[in-house]
Order: C-alpha cells, then structure tokens, then sequence
C-alpha cells in the first residue's frame, strides 16, 4: 500500500484529484483496448426497452434502453428505489426483465443458462457477503472450485488475486471473514468476483458500508485495479464523488426511468434537474472547503 | 445403595444398553425425517403451518397415550421396541424441525445473495452454505430433542420395550427405592451425558463469529 501514503488528504481532495484524473484515464483505456482486441465500440451489454414489474404489477423499472461497451465503467446513480439495483440484477439474471430485453455479449439473459451467466459475471454487493464458515482462501476459490480448476491453479490464482488487492497471503489466506475489517473484507469480496477472470464486474454499493478514509482508500485502489485489468463494469452507487472518480459514463435513474447518460465532464455541466441538483450536493462540500479557507 | 448397584451390576447395564438403543434409533430417524422436513418447510413457506403443526400436536400427546395409540397399527403394534422407537421418534421430530428451519432461515441474506449471483446453483447452496451454517443451531435441535426422549423411554417399559424404565416401573410396584433410583440415577446421568457431548460438538461445529 506503498503508493497511499501521504495522499492521505481530505476525502473531497482525494476525490477531485480522481475527478481531474479520470477523463485521461478514460480516453487512454479505449485507446488501449481498441489496440489490444479491436473490439472496444463493441457492446457488451445492452439493455433493450427492459422493465421489471413486482408479481403485484408495480413497475421497479420501466422502458430502460442504454449500451455498454467493453472497457466500460457505468455508474448507475440515484436515490434509493430508483431500480440501479434491480437493473443490475437484470444482467446476471437474478432478475428476469418482465418487459424489453437485456443482452449479453449479444445473447439476450434468457437464451442464457443462469448458472453460467453468473459465473460468466463478476459480483461484489454492499456488506461482501463473505461466507463466515470459509477461509479468506475459500471464499475466493468459490467459483474456480465449482468450476473444478485443478487445486495447484486455484491456489496460484487466489496468491495473484491477494496481491492483486493488496493484501498479504501468509498472513490472510487462512483467516475468516471474522477476522478482517470492514476494508480487508471488501477486498477479499472484489477478489473473489474476479477469481474466475470474468470479462464483466457487477458492483452494488461495493463501498458504501466503509468509513470514509477506508471507502476513499480502496476506491483509489479500485480505480488502478481498473487500468489494469480493463474489465467491463456495471456499479451501483448513490455516490457522486464516487461516480465522478471511477465511471467513464454515468447513467442516472429516477422513479425507475433513465434520466441520461453522461460522460463526467458531461454530468457536471448538464442542464437537467436530476444532475444539476447532483452536482450542487457534490460541490456543496467544495463551497464549505473554499469558506474555511478563507477565514 | 452402592453395594445395590454392584450386585446389579449387569442387569443395570443391559438396560441401560436397551435404553441407548432405543433412543439412539429413535433419534437417527428423527434426524433422518426432521432435517429433510426443516429444509421443505423454507423452501415452501405454505408447507410450515400444517409440519410445524402437526409436530407440535405430537409433541403435546401424553406418552402413555401415544403408546396406546400406536398399539393397534398393524405393523408397529407386533413388537413392542417397533412402537416405542416409533413414538420416541416423534416426539424428537418438533424440536429437529424447528431448530433446521430456523438455522437456514437465519443464514444472512447478504451471503445467500452473493452465493446465488456468483453461480452457485439451489443445492450446492443448500449443502455449502446453508445447511453448513445451520449445523450448530440444528445440532442444538438434536440435543434437546435427545434430552427429551431419553426421558420418556423410561415410560417405554410400560408396553414392555425394556430400558431403565423397567427398574423404575418394578421399583414402583414393590415400593422400592433403591429399585427406582437403580433407573432413574443412570437414566439421568444418560441425559447429563448426551447434553454435555452434543454441546461440545455444536460448540466445535459453530463457525467464528463476530
């Protein structure tokens, strides 16, 4: 964790500098995957008039039409009951779409098996959802057990996935979740979604039960993660910041319906009231730093 | 009193043996009945109502009635250990039951939703997680279910299936003491036994928690 130190400044610090960060890093990523596989304009999933109704016929989601290429990170923002998570749980088929289609690497969910399209797809939840019963290693080792790797490769894998997020495999391989603070576990929950190399990362939330300082720490972390492994991800937040510093684009839901997609540069400066009223909150910390600073 | 229970000695242990086996079957096929039975009842909520209930009306049965009851069914009525293991197990079953269904209900719902979204299908949920995660509260079912029955299979001698209850009944009839206790005393230290090792064991078997 060499590269946190001394960046430990305040949180609305750490994220503008990732605000002025991320737009480079979004241009450099398409340049680089457009190289590496030709593909990146390629849609990896795409919503198509999707909706989801309750069995009691009330709409979570309605009329939800966007595309997501490959390189992609998608914030899904809004308030509480807008349907992010209920989009989300479309795409790994948790959910079933009542209305509309959604596709994956051009196969709509349902011409999917489930079972393989979740482990096809990466899943990290708020509160991890770490098995207490398993070791820091078997909770990682979750899906390429299942998928019955060779006990030699899981192992490689879960010491390339503990380095991968920072953590030290001598020292946390055997432990239980028990014994991991809130940050170490979330780690533990990022690696395990990306044991089975999935191309695509599903996050719900993925750091909204952390104290600020760790939340500031690991999205950091996250976004190098990102640089790194290019995956296509789909996250659930209701975090500006959060959406400003790690999303190339920003989907924003209200009442279950798209508002728009905005590249950050885009959001800040966009006209609808759903945004503007975003930003305002956002830059309210902003105004509160500029009047300390002056007195 | 001692010197009682060392002439007695061997008769003791016979019954006690007879004791162990009638309540250790009993127990495997309430176990056996019980744990499927709790895992049916969390995956049809409409199925608790008539199970649970129709356990807890067994559970409320008085003993002696329930034998009486058993004795004309063709098959059971022919040996009297048939009729006790019988009874005894469903006596067992409420508290196996109850303790399963709540074990897996209790299992957080943040864990069973990452088993499902990372691909896990319904039974390797139910054999990985769940039911490993219930392990300690079902176990804790079979204790007090074990506890119980050990009780109660003192009544079996009443239909002559043996067991200790045979020393107390006797004791009973020839207004003896020392005949009473030479059932009672080890039926009792029985109880305390089972109590204290399958404690130990659901204590073994529950994952650390925080």
């Amino acid at each position: 964790m060499t590269w946190l130190s001394g960046r430990r400044r305040s949180v609305f610090d750490s994220t503008l500098g990732g605000l002025l960060a991320s737009p480079h890093g979004a241009s450099y990523r398409l340049m680089k995957a457009e190289t590496d596989r030709g593909t990146a304009r390629e849609p990896i999933l795409e919503f198509r008039s999707a909706g989801y109704r309750l069995p009691n016929g009330r709409a979570l989601l309605r009329d939800l039409t966007f595309a997501v290429r490959r390189g992609e990170t998608l914030a899904l923002l809004g308030r509480s009951g807008a349907g992010k998570t209920t989009a989300l749980k479309l795409i790994n088929r948790m959910l079933d779409p009542s209305e509309g289609q959604v596709l994956v690497e051009n196969k709509t969910t349902d011409s999917w098996d489930a079972i393989a399209l979740r482990r096809h797809i990466g899943y990290v939840i708020q509160g991890v959802g770490l098995f207490p019963h398993f070791t820091v290693e078997q909770n990682i080792s979750l899906v390429p057990r299942l998928e019955r790797w060779t006990a030699e490769r899981t192992h490689a894998r879960v010491q390339e996935l503990l380095d991968l997020v920072d953590l030290d495999c001598d020292q946390f391989a055997k432990r239980h979740p028990h014994e991991l603070s809130g940050g170490q576990r979330q780690r533990v929950g990022i690696a395990r979604a990306l044991a089975a190399d999935p191309p695509i990362l599903l996050m719900d939330e993925p750091f909204g039960a952390l104290d600020p300082l760790t939340r500031g720490e690991l999205q950091r972390e996250f976004q190098k993660l990102q640089h790194r492994l290019r995956k296509t991800i789909v996250m659930v937040t209701h975090d500006v910041g959060e959406s400003l510093l790690l999303a190339t684009r920003i989907a924003l839901l209200e009442d279950g319906k798209l508002t728009g997609i905005y590249s950050p540069p885009e959001f800040l400066a966009a006209k609808e009231p759903m945004a503007t009223a975003y930003v305002a909150n956002f830059r309210m910390y902003e105004e509160a730093e500029r009047a300390n600073e002056h007195d | 009193m001692i010197d009682f229970f060392t002439r007695h000695q061997h008769e003791i242990m016979q019954a006690t043996l007879e004791h162990i086996w009638l309540v250790g079957v009993a127990m495997l096929l309430a176990v056996a009945v019980g744990v499927p039975l709790g895992i049916i009842v969390t995956r049809h909520p409409w199925l608790s109502k008539p199970i649970l209930g129709g356990a807890n009306v067994a559970e409320t049965i008085p003993s002696l009635a329930l034998f009486g009851f058993l004795l004309p069914v063709p098959w059971l009525g022919e040996r009297a250990e048939r009729l006790v293991i019988v009874a005894l197990t469903l006596y067992a079953l409420l508290p196996i039951v109850r303790n399963t269904s709540t074990g897996i209900e209790s299992v957080d719902a943040a864990v069973r939703q990452a088993a499902r979204g990372m691909g896990m299908t319904e039974n390797q949920i139910l054999w990985q997680v769940e039911l490993r995660l219930a392990v300690p509260t079902i176990l804790a079912g079979v204790r007090v279910a074990t506890v119980l029955t050990i009780g109660i299979a003192t009544i079996a001698a009443a239909v002559g299936a043996g067991g200790l209850g045979e020393f107390i009944f006797r004791g009973l009839a020839m207004v003896n003491n020392q005949l009473i206790l030479a059932g009672a005393i080890p039926a009792a230290a029985l109880a305390l036994l089972a109590d204290l090792v399958l404690g130990l064991l659901e204590q073994r078997l529950r994952p650390a928690r925080q």
